[in-house]
């Protein structure tokens, strides 16, 4: 049985797409960017961020556009005064959050949160810094973790549970005391569950995760190709 | 993830019989971690990185992913807890009724926050929330023995004798 | 067990407790402390008489008044006394069938007791929880026959949509139409959970329903199982609350060895074979796909919805989740029909609800009112009023997911309606009352704090955006906010509301949205004018 194709309405545009795909995925389709950041093709969906809300014509509520499915006759809207405010806000607060200096960081001008703080017209944060006291893992012979550069938008994770299937990383604790984790809280160059492959620091957004020997600015990530790897290793199992 | 020696608990100890059954009365599956977890705190006090490597290797599952359950959640401990513990409730019958002043004092006489041991190992303090005896509060408790309905007058020297420091 | 043998069963039991000239029972909850000694005291005084075989000591569950307790109750007759201790039973003993000990008598007409509308609290307080015999005796699992004997699936389902019946966890959603959903969801296997894990502080209904009649929730179970197609259940309950968890093991053992559980049960085609799994303090697994996630062994972080449980939920199938209060309440409706439960409350908020009243109140404890009963006659009838010549500044009801209401809407009916028109919830039936010694920001920064440290952390607004909203409450406590604090509070509040994942984020900002509508003038005296331009105070 073929996927039935529905057409819907994103920003006053008909478009058209599987039943099962994603207002994110038809919205990039067709050239209509929504801002993400926990997101990452290849890797499974969580909708943590909310970056990607947008609002849909008949619903009080917004909806993040990453795991909303589409539907038939939708009307989503992707821009507008609210919605920027909000994406803003989200950004503010991730900034305020940890230590992010940009004029220090081997991320600085290849940085995914750089990136949306300029698209969103971002100069300054209202909210005041939290300055949490964070550490740095610099005991992989290769790769160095820094909190205070995290997001904790969970890519790193993700890649390695279901591309890598090592499971080196996860969060500990909750709520604002979270933070990634390798195996039972040991030092990254100890772990034993980790195999070195470095996809986690390629799809890391910021400069939290980065290769050693790099200095400021100096870290471009080169995204794996995560749906390559994905179709791949689906075929294998076949 | 290789089930090796290393990982593998002393085969004497019946605390591990114990929890090796509620593993199995789960059939070892991702499901059972929890139980499992609970089980060996009860059995060990605490849950240290040896006990949690047996865990993760008997159920299968990532060493990464068993510890961010354990910190997840408020009731599991990495650290073992001191001779006596007080339990302080602070759900919001208790904090109107003056646990937060409970808590102000016990940092203040005993230099302890919720969280903490002291550093002679005689005393825990942890805080609960909420307990459930709404309608005793505010209620605390030594060694997990109820009290409710004290003041803060009484509360404090029921503390104090308990811990043998009558003044 | 068919129904001849669980009424024979049932018959003989009362029988034997007919057999007793006087019933002493025990109020054996949490909130009772000392119980086991009282009941230790009293079978001791009646042996010391020589009427073991006229008298039954038993204990009971919770008899509601809390805050007068330990209770105890004599029958027949209806005595009631209060704040029993153990040197009290020799002359409770001595007093059977003569004069009540008029020092620890409370009035029968009392209105804590005479104004409530027992439902699912029936039975509490009347039975032995741990007797499987006292609930069959009471007319328990009678429900459950109907239902398996003449009725089929869809027709439990119609009956409980009839009924009104709204889920009692907080949400308010309609329980039938729940089931409708998760009966027609197609799959081949289906899960039932009950939501033990009663995380609002300040709230024990469930607690208490679960130490009182567990079988009432086993039956309210196994019905729901039976009507959308579910063999497997669940129920998760607080890691805090070890006598319910207690309880309700030797429940279900009880019920699995008489054929009322397991394979078959009733001799039906039926299966259904439940698990307790314990919860291990987190507020968040309250919420539905967070205790799906915590049953399936992991981190409780909630799941976007949709897809919702019923249609995929624990391990990707379709899954019934409800309260303890809501299961409770499905055998008394099938007993007596959906028509009497919609009789009861208003006409979009139907039958009874339990409620947890604490705080600044003279009758703490738990009661159970039809909906639609005021807050003045729940707080000043029933409750007693506020004690030492306070006067009560506020209800506080939802918990942490609530707001304040102040005295001026004290006539208000109780209803999921009317609650959220005020800017509050009904939640899981926590009121809390506050009087005026108690600042409206403390409260308010207490449950931001709460929030802030239950929130699990997944998503942006709820993590930084409550650490933010507490830290400006803080330095609204602190008496020095400023405007521009006023303005990011609000802004904050109603980010995390809408941009949030899940329940507990959205609602995160209730309290101070609340308290911001009706207790303004809290926030603006504790504001200074802002500091002078160049200095900027963390």
């Amino acid at each position: 049985m073929t996927t039935p194709i529905l057409t819907l309405t994103i920003d006053g545009r008909p478009v058209s797409g599987l039943a099962t795909e994603t207002v994110l995925q038809v919205a990039g389709e067709n050239g209509i960017a929504i801002p993400t950041l926990c997101f990452l093709d290849g890797l499974s969906a969580t909708g943590a961020c909310r970056l990607c809300m947008v609002e849909i014509e008949g619903s009080a509520k917004l909806h993040p556009a990453c795991v909303t499915p589409i539907q038939e006759g939708m009307v989503v809207t992707t821009q507008s005064e609210r919605l920027r405010s909000y994406r803003r806000a989200i950004v503010q607060l991730l900034f305020a959050e940890r230590n992010h200096v940009c004029a220090v960081c081997v991320s600085n001008g290849h940085c995914e949160l750089q990136d949306l703080a300029r698209e969103l017209g971002i100069d300054h944060i209202d909210f005041p810094g939290r300055y949490p006291a964070l550490a740095v893992d610099a005991s992989h012979s290769r790769f160095v973790l820094d909190h205070n550069r995290c997001v904790l938008c969970t890519r790193c994770v993700r890649v390695c549970a279901e591309i890598e299937g090592a499971h080196t990383w996860d969060v500990k604790n909750r709520g604002i005391r979270s933070q990634i984790v390798a195996d039972l809280d040991t030092p990254w160059g100890t772990s034993t569950t980790c195999t070195g492959c470095g996809k986690c620091v390629h799809v890391c957004p910021t400069g939290a995760l980065s290769e050693k020997g790099r200095s400021v600015a100096e870290m471009q990530k080169k995204r794996p190709a995560l749906p390559y790897l994905v179709a791949n290793r689906a075929e294998e199992r076949r | 993830m290789p089930v090796n020696e290393s990982t593998a608990p002393p085969a004497d100890d019946t605390r591990w019989q114990l929890i090796d059954r509620v593993m199995q009365r789960l059939d070892r599956r991702p499901d059972a971690l929890i139980e499992t977890l609970h089980a060996a705190q009860d059995a060990f006090g605490y849950l240290d990185s040896t006990t949690l490597a047996h865990i993760a290797s008997r159920l299968r599952l990532p060493p990464a992913k068993v510890f961010g359950v354990v910190t997840f959640y408020n009731h599991f401990r990495l650290k073992p807890k001191g001779e006596h513990t007080l339990a302080v409730c602070t759900g919001t019958a208790c904090h109107l009724k003056g646990n937060d002043k409970m808590l102000a004092w016990m940092r203040d006489r005993y230099h302890l926050a919720p969280g903490d041991t002291s550093p002679d190992n005689r005393l825990s303090l942890v805080e609960v929330r909420c307990v459930g005896a709404c309608a005793l509060a505010p209620v605390f408790l030594p060694d997990g023995a109820l009290v409710g309905k004290k003041s803060f007058g009484e509360a404090t020297a029921i503390i104090e004798e308990w811990l043998g420091d009558a003044p | 067990m068919r129904r001849e043998e669980l009424a024979a069963r049932a018959a003989e039991h009362q029988r034997r407790l007919d057999g007793f000239a006087h019933h002493i029972l025990v109020c054996a909850g949490l909130g009772c402390p000392d119980n086991e000694a009282i009941v230790v005291a009293l079978r001791r005084a009646v042996a010391e008489r020589q009427m073991e075989n006229r008298v039954l000591v038993r204990k009971a569950g919770c008899m509601g008044l809390c805050a007068l307790g330990p209770i105890v109750l004599i029958q027949p007759g209806e005595i009631a006394y209060q704040t029993v201790r153990p040197d009290d039973a020799a002359a409770i003993v001595a007093s059977l069938g003569q004069e009540p000990v008029q020092r620890l008598l409370l009035p029968s007409d009392l209105p804590f007791f005479a104004r409530q509308h027992k439902n699912v609290l029936a039975l509490s307080g009347r039975i032995d929880p741990e007797s499987i015999d006292d609930y069959l005796a009471a007319g328990g699992y009678g429900a459950l026959l109907t239902v398996l004997t003449g009725m089929r699936p869809v027709d439990v389902v119609r009956s409980i949509q009839e009924s009104g019946l709204r889920g009692r966890g907080g949400a308010g959603y309609p329980t039938g139409l729940k089931w409708a959903t998760v009966a027609k969801a197609t799959g081949d296997r289906k899960y039932l959970i009950c939501n033990g894990d009663e995380g609002d502080p300040g709230a024990f209904m469930d607690r208490s329903i679960l130490e009182s009649t567990p079988h009432a929730v086993l039956e309210g179970m196994i019905i729901a199982a039976y009507a959308v197609g579910a063999s497997q259940g669940y129920i998760y309950v607080r890691a805090e609350y070890p006598l319910a968890v207690k309880r309700l093991r030797l429940a279900i053992r009880e019920a699995e060895r008489s054929n009322l559980l397991g394979r078959a049960i009733c001799g039906s085609g039926f299966d259904l074979t439940l698990q307790i799994r314990l919860g291990a303090g987190a507020f968040v697994c309250g919420e539905e796909t967070a205790l799906i996630e915590s049953v399936e062994g992991r981190r409780g972080i909630p799941r976007p919805r949709p897809p919702y449980p019923a249609e995929k939920g624990l391990w990707g199938c379709p899954t019934l989740i409800n309260n303890v209060e809501t299961y409770a309440n499905i055998p008394p409706i099938v007993r007596n029909g959906a028509a009497w439960f919609a009789a009861l409350g208003t006409d979009r908020s139907k039958g009874t609800k339990v409620f947890a009243l604490t705080g600044k109140i003279r009758h703490t404890g738990l009661v159970e009112v039809p909906m639609g009963m005021s807050l003045r006659e729940i707080i000043f009838d029933i409750g007693g009023g506020i004690p030492d010549g306070h006067a009560l500044k506020a209800v506080q009801t939802g918990g942490p997911s609530g707001g304040c209401i102040p005295a001026d809407f004290l006539d208000t009916p109780v209803s999921y309606e009317s609650l959220h028109e005020l800017g509050s919830i009904m939640g899981s039936g926590g009121m809390i009352v506050i009087d005026e010694t108690s600042s409206m920001i403390d409260v308010v920064r207490y449950f931001m704090e709460f929030c802030m440290e239950e929130s699990c952390g997944k998503c942006v607004p709820c993590r930084a955006g409550t650490a933010q909203i507490h830290r400006l409450l803080t330095r609204f406590q602190e008496r020095r906010a400023t405007a521009a604090d006023l303005a990011m509070l609000e802004s904050l509040c109603d980010l995390v509301k809408h941009a949030s994942l899940c329940g507990l984020g959205q609602s995160a900002p209730n309290p101070v949205l609340s308290t911001l509508r009706y207790f303004r003038q809290e926030y603006l005296d504790r504001m200074v004018p802002a500091e002078p331009d160049g200095e900027v105070q963390p």
